[in-house]
């Protein structure tokens, strides 16, 4: 029996949404910009699900543009805004790949974090320029689950650069966090669906009334003109589903699976020295356990892990599959050996009990010996 | 049951069919792909595209495959010292450095805690065991292709845990297995240069992004200037070709390099013969030391007769100089007992 302790890389998607990706698949397969019967179907599972996204991000209908994925949706909104406005993006050090790689790419500003994994504001407010056309914080970091002051980075960035959007990468908070309450100060919100349920590949960019954005794919002018190309209707369709049911079950859900981190944290750092665990654990995302282990390599640890069943990971990895060290524990200040024996464990909706007795049962030996001959 | 193996997979054709041969041997085989260099790459085992066909290789095979990141490892141990021996006027061997640090001790040991009695590779040499029971590096069958050379620096400790299945095998025989296996890497062409160096601007565009290139005046005996060379650390003793003099002309071969000046002089080849050899970091791998061995100082370079004693070489003919920093390979018949570097 596998452990899948994995959920922020991807999730097990939900029966609901497979169920709706199917019945999409087999019956649904009309082109929803077509005449005919089988198109206006689909097209009205895309409002329909236009509806429930829109819900769940607190943004009316007209404001989502489904894409294919977060990574899309964090590179239209980065690159969509310097293109329609002009002047550079600013980001946090600890963003996502999907968003640090654009604002670099075009000459960004990045900001840096303090040791608790929060973006320094104090910084933030010193860089704020009115050349800076697009800020991206994070709602909730995928590596150590630590959630950012965004009602107080919106303050900074309106009293600083009232010029400026803010854009938040919300991919991971979905589940844990109320992303339309507290994403109701951004101007722009990425999600994605394989984060809470849905299938990989598909995704939605919130873009408020009045935000322009110059679309990256052309062609059909599909989605309002701001993002061209047939809809994946049965992916989003699967996505509509999840997220319904993951914001119907968010608060019960954040009370169970944040027990179960809290045991599985607990009894980590119980069971062995020498443990370190990222920021502080009320800053964290319910199902985020990102610990560092002095001593450890984090691709022998995860090695050790998979051969009994449980599957984890450490900071990103590369689309080799080797594991590069961590951009976020090093903007957290953290030493690159400490850092390289990191442990992300993020739990999710299907998480048991089992697997956590399982987690502890397995991670304190594999640990012990791996200081021991590593 | 046979024990657990780990195998380096460099995505080439070497490494895939000793995953194959390992496993047809009846052990439990995990593959696993080292990526080394961050870098631009094209060649030998550092380019994502290697690591895919290792995966590709392993899942035809029906074996696990890893990916270790020992990037930081390969830069401490293989490319500042690479750039560091360019800089002090030597000429480095990476690939048996790798082999020192990165193949043979941090895998090895990572194969360790890991569970894995042996450690495989896809070199082209064998370990052989000895009526006394100690083994020995020994040439692998395929003389153009062995790599014995590269490994002399394995003890018996490392040696104990070491399976290289292409031992007694050509490399004709390998790519034709490859083929029979339906193997994507069958008829891929082999690594021919340090893996780290991109094709398009070479030692010259790698080296000189990280240290000064000078120039230097190439005179001959006499001091008359012959022509100029932009990167005096490119040049290494004995050679001839490059340097944009006649190629066939024997009063041609490098015979000293004064950097400091910025003069390399050129004289006869009879001027870059030597009696002896001077040798640091001299290690035994066998338990024999001292005497008369055959004595190799490139990966296919000849094998010459010579005394070894304490740190110098005494060459029974005139021996071309050996380049400083180049490793010199004690041979007892096909048998490796030991090694250095030269001075």
């Amino acid at each position: 029996m596998v452990h899948y302790l994995d959920h922020a890389a991807s999730t097990p998607a939900r029966p609901a949404a497979i169920e709706a990706m199917a019945r999409q698949l087999v019956h649904g397969y009309g082109n929803p910009t077509g005449a005919h019967r089988l198109a206006r179907a689909a097209n009205r599972v895309l409002d329909e699900s236009r509806d429930i996204i829109a819900d769940a991000l607190g943004a009316t209908p007209g404001e989502v543009i489904f894409t294919a994925g977060g990574t899309e949706a964090d590179n239209l909104a980065i690159l969509g805004t310097l293109e329609a406005r002009g002047g550079i993006a600013l980001c946090s050090a600890i963003e996502h790949h999907a968003v640090l790689d654009p604002v670099i790419h075009t000459g960004g500003v990045i900001v840096g974090v303090g040791s608790d994994g929060r973006i320094d504001t104090e910084q933030l407010g010193r860089v704020l320029t009115p050349e800076v056309s697009v800020v991206s914080v994070m709602l909730a970091n995928n590596e150590t689950g630590i959630v950012q002051p965004l009602g107080e980075v919106a303050d900074i960035v309106r009293r600083r650069a009232p010029q400026a959007l803010l854009h938040t990468d919300a991919v991971q908070a979905l589940p844990w966090v109320d992303v339309a309450d507290q994403c109701r100060v951004a101007d722009l919100i990425s999600i994605s669906a394989h984060k809470f349920g849905g299938p990989q590949g598909v995704g939605a960019l919130v873009a408020r009334a009045g935000v322009s954005l110059v679309p990256r794919l052309r062609g059909g002018g599909q989605e309002r003109d701001r993002r061209s190309g047939t809809q994946n209707v049965a992916g989003i369709a699967a996505m509509a589903s999840a997220a319904a049911e993951t914001v119907a079950e968010r608060q019960a859900q954040v009370v169970r699976v944040g027990a179960l981190r809290d045991r599985l944290v607990d009894g980590l750092t119980g069971r062995l020295t020498g443990v370190v665990e990222s920021g502080n654990r009320q800053d964290k995302t319910a199902n985020i356990a990102h610990l560092c282990f002095e001593g450890v390599e984090s691709e022998a640890l995860l090695f050790l892990l998979e051969k009994e069943d449980i599957m984890a990971s450490a900071a990103a990895s590369c689309s080799s599959g080797a594991m590069e060290p961590s951009h976020v524990l090093a903007a957290m200040g953290f030493s690159r050996s400490l850092a390289g024996g990191s442990l992300r464990l993020s739990l999710g909706y299907s998480t048991t009990e089992d697997d956590i007795e399982a987690a502890l049962a397995v991670i304190p030996p594999a640990v012990r010996r791996l200081r021991e001959r590593g | 049951m046979k024990p657990d193996v780990l195998v380096a997979m460099s995505g080439g054709v070497d490494s895939s069919v000793a995953a194959a041969l390992l496993l047809d041997a009846g052990y439990a085989v995990t593959g696993v792909t080292l990526k080394l260099w961050g870098g631009e790459s094209d060649s030998g085992c550092c380019a994502v595209s290697d690591v895919e066909d290792a995966r590709r290789v392993a899942h035809r095979l029906g074996i696990d495959h890893h990916v270790f990141n020992f990037g930081q490892e390969f830069n401490e141990h293989v490319i500042d010292p690479y750039v560091a021996a360019y800089d002090a006027g030597r000429t480095p061997n990476p690939c048996i450095e790798c082999n020192r640090h990165i193949k043979f001790d941090k895998l090895l040991r990572r194969a360790d805690a890991l569970g894995f009695e042996l450690l495989a590779t896809g070199h082209h040499a064998a370990v052989t065991v000895l009526p006394d029971g100690s083994t020995r590096i020994s040439r692998g069958a395929d003389v153009a292709k062995d790599q014995s050379y590269v490994l002399y620096m394995l003890d018996q400790a490392v040696q104990a845990r070491l399976l290289l299945p292409l031992g007694s095998m050509t490399k004709d025989r390998v790519r034709q297995l490859a083929h029979e296996l339906g193997l994507v890497t069958a008829a891929k062409p082999d690594s021919q240069d340090v893996c780290f160096i991109h094709s398009d601007g070479g030692r010259r565009a790698f080296l000189g992004d990280r240290i000064p290139l000078t120039p230097a005046t190439i005179v001959d005996r006499a001091g008359n200037a012959l022509g100029r060379t932009e990167t005096v650390q490119l040049v290494t003793i004995g050679q001839r070709k490059g340097l944009g003099l006649a190629g066939n002309d024997d009063r041609n071969y490098v015979v000293d390099i004064d950097r400091r000046a910025g003069v390399v002089t050129v004289g006869p080849e009879s001027e870059t013969f030597v009696a002896s050899t001077e040798l640091i970091d001299v290690g035994w791998t066998a338990p024999v030391a001292e005497g008369r061995y055959s004595v190799q100082c490139s990966a296919h370079g000849s094998c010459l007769p010579a005394t070894v004693a304490g740190t110098t070489i005494t060459w029974d003919e005139p021996h071309r100089r050996v380049a400083s920093g180049q490793a010199v390979v004690f041979y007892d018949g096909s048998h490796v007992v030991g090694g250095a570097i030269a001075a």
